[in-house]
């Protein structure tokens, strides 16, 4: 802090103020030309010394432009108004830092998100972002130079969900030699795409293709795998998060289990698989998720084992043929917790699928033939329930007609609004396997067919040739009740209004597919919130930047891959766990970090030891000194909210980059245009 | 331009939550009146009193508080802080005469463009009704220091124990 009134700072301080026109985003709607003869001419008292507007200030010419002038103009501090600072401030920051201004001795005024982009009054907005550079250039005055703040990046890094976008997320870190944490949820490594059997529009079969890259996840040396474990706590900031993960008891020793598969066969439990199978196959009580599990170690469901609901007595049949010394099962095994040292964290979680159930005009779950997609998946697959073969519920009958229904769930304001971006693919790809396998009359009922993708729109067009049926409509019931004389029982009557031929259509099928939309976790918010990141209101991961940091968090160091994001197809969730362990690896390669200086200090001479704002801090970040009776603020556990700032009744905590100097000047400056003369300082040049 | 009566409306918002939303109601092209001029803090936590008070007092008929909704603070509790200090404002406030109204707390999640643009909209309106404040003019022909502080106005450092 200074002893110099702002007048004085004004008289001394010579500031560049520019007005960017974004094309015609900003100047379409502002009149910049108005605001920056504003700027020059009513702020020349406030120490603005040029004023410019210019086409595109974050182009190259732009950034030269104010180079040039604080070389020749000897300009002291910089005020651009434009875009929002969330996507341009490092820019200009960094304009200054070359010209040899401490960067943060640079503003920026939003006057296109905030001004241009949301009112149509031109003289309003113009006003408006008069006010807005008027309050930039009061608070660029009081913003004091400070240096970033640097952080060592530890090389270790956290993926968690080993999908296919966090199994590629994990590999591209370990193998530029990096260890990597990977934490599934389930059992086994795989995710989804473990499920499916053939792959959009190539028709590669699923396992064929992500098996090698889960067994190369497995036997990597820098990959450490945490499977049938969590997430509990992440403590810290980027370079150097303590993460907190909760192993479940798998009841099974990793360290001594050999995979040989006699406790899974000697089992005598068949339960539902409600999960990998989708509802449609058995599981043991004692089980691998599927054949080609990595890890391969069985895990045992204590909610249908006969030892652990007869209260940990009989059968022990799994114990009992256990041919390893030590014996594998370990009934007693407890939760374990295990604490890591990461530097970086990728969220590669996935998605759940809609419940079908909650339409029930389509009467999934009521009617016995009408199958999910994700139930079709693994009827295809042949290491699946049926082998392979696609079948009516009584496990036997080949379908002669089938109706697949799309945007189940998606594209439908009662459910979910976005469009899930995979059903399409998916739905063609399920008409094709079903037509190659029973022969079957196969209808699509669709809103829109979008196959954006590379070789998609072909795919499409070689299913319609192969004879699969095309109605455009959406489909209104989905019944087995006869309601003609002409319509027999047994079969399911798909109502669906022909959008095309203009009226209403009754078509008689043996089976229903509905193509169900793709759905955030049901705990991402929780998750999220575990990792200090935050969800959209459908509830999937906010990216920093939709388009242009569609990777990286608000939250340093906290990465998103895969369909925690938004649904995306196999080739995106791929590119995108590459794209987040290539800024991870960004990270550990520059082995330290710079992070903004936003921090709390105490200045002690004006401390009263009131002890107000140690109680405040949720990051534990302030003490009480006995000895001198003042607190303290740690700034490495500070995290810059500033909630002590403004608690503090002596106002004796310093907030850097956002101190009461520079809230109380903006707010002057907001408002200098109401103001009563009587409230402002005499103005002399 | 019509007779109608503009209020001027200081909006202070979140780097993390409402400012975002700010942001995201801009791409989006939502509109809503031109009224509100917003200020970035870290967190709504760090709302000094203070800075209502300088509002007011500058010639703002109403100020317009947003941090992240509760328990998605980016800062995982401080806006509940901000919460406690709007209920103490808005009692001070009423004992200057000054209607409770004009001091609006709201939470926008970065995805809630749609909201804040809401949010905006309804309280210009708000206080609108209400008529221009005009504290300024009742003001002491003193002038107000640059840079007070927290420390300069007793009334309001008890809320904070």
């Amino acid at each position: 802090m200074t002893d110099k009134t702002q007048q004085e700072r004004a008289g001394e301080e010579r500031i560049g103020v520019y007005v960017c026109h974004c094309g015609s985003n900003i100047a379409g709607v502002v009149n910049v030309e108005a605001v920056a003869k504003f700027a020059a001419e009513d702020l020349k008292d406030r120490g603005v010394v040029l004023a410019r507007d210019y086409t595109f200030m974050c182009s190259v010419a732009g950034q030269e432009l104010i180079e040039q002038d604080i070389h020749e103009q000897g300009l002291t501090r910089v005020v651009v108004a434009a875009c929002s600072p969330h996507l341009h401030e490092k820019t200009f920051r960094n304009v200054c830092e070359r010209s040899g201004i401490n960067p943060y001795l640079s503003e920026m005024a939003s006057i296109r998100e905030h001004v241009a982009w949301v009112h149509t009054d031109k003289a309003a907005a113009t006003a408006k972002a008069k006010a807005i550079v008027n309050g930039a250039v009061e608070r660029v005055l009081k913003n004091e130079p400070l240096e970033a703040i640097r952080v060592p990046i530890d090389a270790a890094t956290l993926v968690v969900g080993g999908g296919i976008a966090g199994l590629q997320a994990a590999l591209e870190v370990a193998e530029a030699g990096y260890d990597v944490y990977l934490i599934e949820r389930e059992a086994s490594l795989g995710g989804h795409m473990a499920q499916f059997d053939k792959t959009f529009p190539t028709l590669d079969c699923a396992a064929c293709i992500l098996t090698p890259k889960m067994a190369a996840v497995g036997s990597h040396a820098r990959i450490h795998l945490f499977t049938w474990s969590e997430v509990e706590k992440v403590e810290g900031f980027v370079g150097n998060y303590t993460v907190t993960v909760k192993k479940k008891p798998r009841y099974v020793d990793e360290d001594v289990c050999t995979g040989c598969g006699i406790c899974v066969e000697k089992c005598p439990v068949m339960v539902v698989d409600e999960n990998f199978e989708a509802g449609i196959g058995y599981r043991k009580a004692i089980y691998w998720p599927f054949a080609q599990a990595v890890p391969n170690l069985p895990v045992l469901d204590p909610d249908t084992c006969t030892y652990f609901i007869g209260g940990k007595g009989g059968c022990k049949a799994c114990e009992i043929f256990c041919p390893t010394v030590p014996n594998s099962i370990l009934f007693d095994q407890k939760e374990e917790r295990v604490s890591l040292k990461v530097g970086n964290i990728i969220l590669a979680t996935g998605w759940d699928l809609f419940n079908a159930r909650r339409i029930p005009q389509y009467g999934y779950g009521r009617l016995a033939n009408v199958f999910t997609s994700l139930e079709l998946e693994r009827m295809c697959n042949a290491a699946g329930p049926t082998s392979g073969r696609v079948v009516l519920r009584d496990g036997q009958t080949a379908p002669k007609a089938v109706g697949i229904v799309h945007c189940v769930g998606s594209r439908d304001r009662n459910y979910n609004g976005y469009c899930s971006a995979i059903c399409c693919m998916q739905s063609l790809k399920l008409a094709h396997l079903v037509k190659e396998r029973t022969g079957a009359e196969v209808y699509n009922f669709y809103i829109d067919i979008r196959t954006p993708g590379k070789e998609y729109d072909e795919f499409y067009l070689r299913v319609m040739d192969e004879g699969v049926h095309f109605v455009r409509g959406k489909v209104a019931e989905v019944s087995d009740v006869p309601i003609a004389p002409s319509e027999e029982g047994g079969k399911l009557y798909v109502q669906v209004e022909d959008t095309l031929a203009g009226l209403q259509r009754r078509i008689p099928v043996d089976m229903v597919v509905l193509s169900a939309g793709l759905e955030p976790r049901h705990d991402s918010a929780e998750v999220g919130k575990t990792f200090g990141i935050a969800c959209s209101t459908n509830g999937w991961f906010i990216e920093k930047h939709a388009k242009m940091d569609p990777i990286a968090t608000m939250t340093e160091g906290v990465f998103v891959a895969g369909c925690a994001q938004g649904p995306k197809d196999i080739p995106a969730s791929v590119s995108q766990g590459a794209a987040a362990a290539a800024r991870v690896l960004s990270h550990i390669r520059q082995g330290e970090l710079a992070l903004e200086p936003i921090r709390a200090s105490v200045l002690e001479e004006q401390c009263s030891g009131c002890r107000i704002c140690n109680g405040l801090c949720p990051f534990n970040a302030i003490s009480f000194v006995a000895e001198r009776k003042v607190s303290e603020i740690n700034a490495a556990l500070c995290q810059g909210c500033g909630t002590c700032v403004a608690a503090c009744p002596a106002g004796a905590i310093q907030g850097s980059g956002f101190s009461n100097e520079q809230v109380l000047a903006q707010i002057e400056g907001l408002l200098r245009d109401v103001a009563q003369p009587v409230t402002r300082e005499p103005v002399t040049a | 331009m019509t007779d109608q009566f503009e209020p001027v409306i200081i909006g202070f918002t979140c780097n993390w939550c409402s400012y975002r939303a700010a942001d995201l109601a801009g791409t989006a092209r939502i509109k809503y009146p031109p009224n509100v001029r917003l200020i970035r803090l870290m967190c709504s936590g760090r709302l000094d009193p203070t800075f209502v008070l300088k509002a007011l007092s500058e010639g703002a008929d109403g100020v317009l508080i947003a941090g992240c909704h509760p328990g998605e603070c980016h800062y995982l509790e401080q806006n509940y802080k901000a919460l406690r200090r709007h209920r103490l404002m808005q009692r001070t406030l009423a004992q200057f005469g000054i209607e409770p109204e004009r001091v609006r707390l709201t939470w926008a999640s970065a995805a809630e463009g749609a909201k804040f643009a809401e949010d905006i909209t309804e309280m210009v309106e708000q206080v609108r009704k209400l008529g221009p404040l005009n504290w300024p003019a009742n003001l002491p022909t003193k002038p107000v220091p640059v840079g007070m502080v927290a420390a300069e106005i007793p009334v309001l450092s008890e809320e904070v124990a």
